[in-house]
């Protein structure tokens, strides 16, 4: 089985963040599962899911000990693996996540169990709550630290070391295309800005437009 | 030394927790504990001596008067019964100055086979003497062992296999009628038998002290209709069809439940009644739990003696005293209490590896790889009730052999593949492990 992932649909969830409705270009929505062989091999740019994504307890959050701790040890990887290969930032637990449900085995997991296993992404740095009540997760498959410094590799290769550039301008532009920085979630971005401005590597200024900010980059 | 104690007294049987085995009918009256036998000094020709029996059990029965070494597993004197029957004659107490500082003393003759001795019963322990010598007194004179055996002699003796030709002749020819065969007949006839007693069952409703005269003959006619019942089994086991014989064992098991004929209480008991206890429903649990599989619920338990006690109901508080002090004797079974705080009683031998182990095999088979199972499925292949085989599975679940798979479809337990998949690479299946198993039964 596999999610069929296309990387525009991915990033126009990721850029609008509430918008979750059918992609023009795609009759079955954003992702579909197709029933297809298990067996089956794995396709370019398609997410393979693992085997154990078919075994009913996966989706039930297990009580005894031992057995949790893996089972939270396999949820973490998997949701890691799938938001980074399809670019997913955001996780809210109310709305329909792919890797939540298996239709094929009419399996889901409970609130309880998404929180759980986000929590426990949270709690090693992988991912931060967006709100106190615990709804909306941002996935950090890369942590901020290791964002900044992605940014610096992108300003270096560039040649953009004392250049202004809009917020904008990096997530979507031309020259961020081909690298991880395209259609990265604003937040991410503006965390790692923060983190460099403090660092004396640039500066970030209201730009002319109100919702949008320049950077000018000193590195 | 025993061995002449036992030659002039009878040796008593006991079961294996250490209760007496008591004679068909035959109720325990009281219990006494730290109790000295010991023989009056020698005086004439005929009586006889024997060695004094240290701190006992006494056990006051309507037939006997039991003594029992305290430890019984370990002690080297022998239990012993004197018969009720050979006791001639119980002398009053004394009241003296002296009497005071002694312990108290019942002193007694004793008559077996034209020698006689005078026993004096020492109380050491804490015991109510005049309780007990009342009790005494009442069971000598109540001469029970002798109603017994003329109203119910044919079921207290070895004669029954005779019965084929009895069963006809001496109750019920005088009615006339044509006989019945089979059920039919035995049954008609207990319905005049209920008819003739229901007379006596409205007397017994007077009062409760009525009540308990009359119930130990219940436990008689019960007992009788069950002798019937085998009697008519054994003579028409030609013409009975399999049907009549469901029917007639089906009887017999409700005769046989009918009662445990002498239940300790804590009238007779005192001090020691929930040790008693104790004892005796370690003996009552031996076969219900040998039918449920070797382990069984403490409800169900509880309502098995109760029923079997008739009228001396015990206290849930009581039943679970009695079975924690399983732990101070050696009885073959144990009180168990499951994670899910389910009570339940099993025998000491009973293992959970061999139930694991079974459980192991049910879910690793095809069907259940992929589906898992229930507490349903469990049960029917363990042979146990569905609420033990849900404990069992909840353990096994607990250990890390099984896990859970809640859904709309219910509760199923499918076999731990957790442990089996590596987690830095959530894509690689080992070649031969119960994980590709799973995947190629999918």
């Amino acid at each position: 089985m596999y999610i069929h992932a296309n990387t525009t649909h991915a990033d126009a969830r990721t850029l609008t963040g509430r918008r979750r409705s059918h992609c023009p270009n795609c009759a079955q929505g954003f992702f579909s599962f197709k029933s297809r062989s298990t067996k089956e091999m794995q396709k370019q740019g398609d997410f393979k899911l693992p085997q154990f994504f078919n075994y009913p307890p996966y989706f039930t959050l297990q009580p005894v000990r031992d057995t949790r701790e893996k089972q939270v040890q396999l949820w973490k990887e998997f949701i890691l693996d799938y938001c980074r290969t399809q670019k997913i930032f955001v996780i809210e637990l109310e709305e329909e996540f792919p890797l939540f449900s298996n239709h094929l085995i009419e399996r889901s997991l409970s609130n309880e169990a998404r929180e759980a296993f986000l929590s426990a992404l949270v709690s090693e740095g992988r991912a931060e709550w967006l709100d106190r009540g615990h709804r909306k997760c941002l996935i950090l498959w890369h942590r901020i630290q290791d964002w900044a410094d992605i940014l610096l590799h992108f300003v270096r290769d560039n040649g953009f070391e004392d250049s202004v550039m809009t917020v904008e301008e990096i997530r979507t532009g031309v020259e961020s295309r081909g690298t991880e920085l395209h259609g990265i979630d604003r937040t991410i971005l503006m965390r790692a800005l923060k983190l460099l401005e403090n660092k004396g590597k640039l500066a970030i200024f209201k730009g002319t437009s109100a919702d949008d900010e320049g950077v000018k980059f000193s590195v | 030394m025993s061995t002449a104690t036992t030659s002039f007294f009878e040796p008593a049987s006991v079961t294996s927790s250490g209760r007496p085995v008591l004679h068909q009918a035959e109720v325990e009256c009281h219990l006494l504990s730290s109790v000295d036998l010991e023989p009056e000094p020698t005086t004439t020709a005929n009586s006889l001596d024997f060695p004094a029996l240290k701190s006992g059990l006494v056990i006051l029965t309507t037939y006997r008067l039991l003594w029992l070494p305290s430890n019984v597993t370990t002690d080297n004197s022998n239990p012993i019964a004197i018969p009720l029957s050979s006791v001639t004659h119980i002398f009053s107490t004394k009241k003296s100055i002296k009497s005071m500082f002694h312990s108290p003393r019942i002193r007694f003759q004793v008559s077996i086979h034209s020698r006689s001795v005078v026993v004096t019963l020492v109380i050491r322990g804490k015991g109510d003497i005049d309780v007990f010598l009342t009790k005494f007194w009442d069971c000598w004179r109540g001469r029970a062992w002798e109603i017994s055996n003329d109203s119910g002699g044919g079921s207290s003796s070895g004669s029954v296999p005779a019965s084929g030709s009895v069963s006809g002749g001496g109750l019920y020819s005088s009615d006339g009628s044509v006989r019945l065969v089979g059920v039919s007949g035995i049954l008609r006839k207990e319905q005049e038998m209920w008819e003739s007693t229901d007379k006596s069952l409205q007397e017994a409703f007077h009062d409760l002290n009525a009540l308990m005269r009359k119930a130990k003959e219940m436990v008689i006619l019960a007992e009788k209709m069950r002798q019937k019942l085998l009697s008519g089994s054994s003579s028409q086991s030609s013409s009975g069809n399999d049907e009549e014989m469901g029917s007639k064992e089906e009887m017999q098991d409700w005769l046989l439940s009918v009662g445990i004929v002498s239940p300790v209480t804590k009238e007779s008991a005192g001090a020691m009644y929930h040790q008693q206890l104790s004892r005796q429903l370690a003996d009552f649990v031996r076969i219900p739990l040998e039918k449920a599989g070797g382990m069984i619920n403490l409800i169900d338990i509880y309502c098995l003696f109760n029923r079997a006690r008739g009228t001396e109901l015990i206290s849930p508080e009581d039943l679970l005293q009695a079975c924690s002090l399983w732990e101070k004797f050696d009885v073959p079974v144990m009180l168990r209490k499951f994670d899910s705080g389910v009570k339940v009683i099993q025998n000491k031998s009973h293992s959970d590896e061999e139930v694991f182990a079974r459980i192991k095999n049910l879910v690793s088979k095809p069907e259940a790889l992929r589906s898992g199972i229930t507490a349903s499925d469990a049960a029917m292949t363990l042979g146990i009730a569905p609420a033990m085989a849900k404990e069992h599975l909840l353990t096994a679940e607990s250990k890390g052999l099984l896990c859970r798979d809640v859904s709309p479809d219910g509760f199923r337990f499918f076999i731990n593949l957790f442990p089996e998949i590596s987690s830095d690479d959530i894509h690689l299946v080992k070649d031969h492990g119960i994980y590709s198993m799973w995947i190629k039964s999918r």
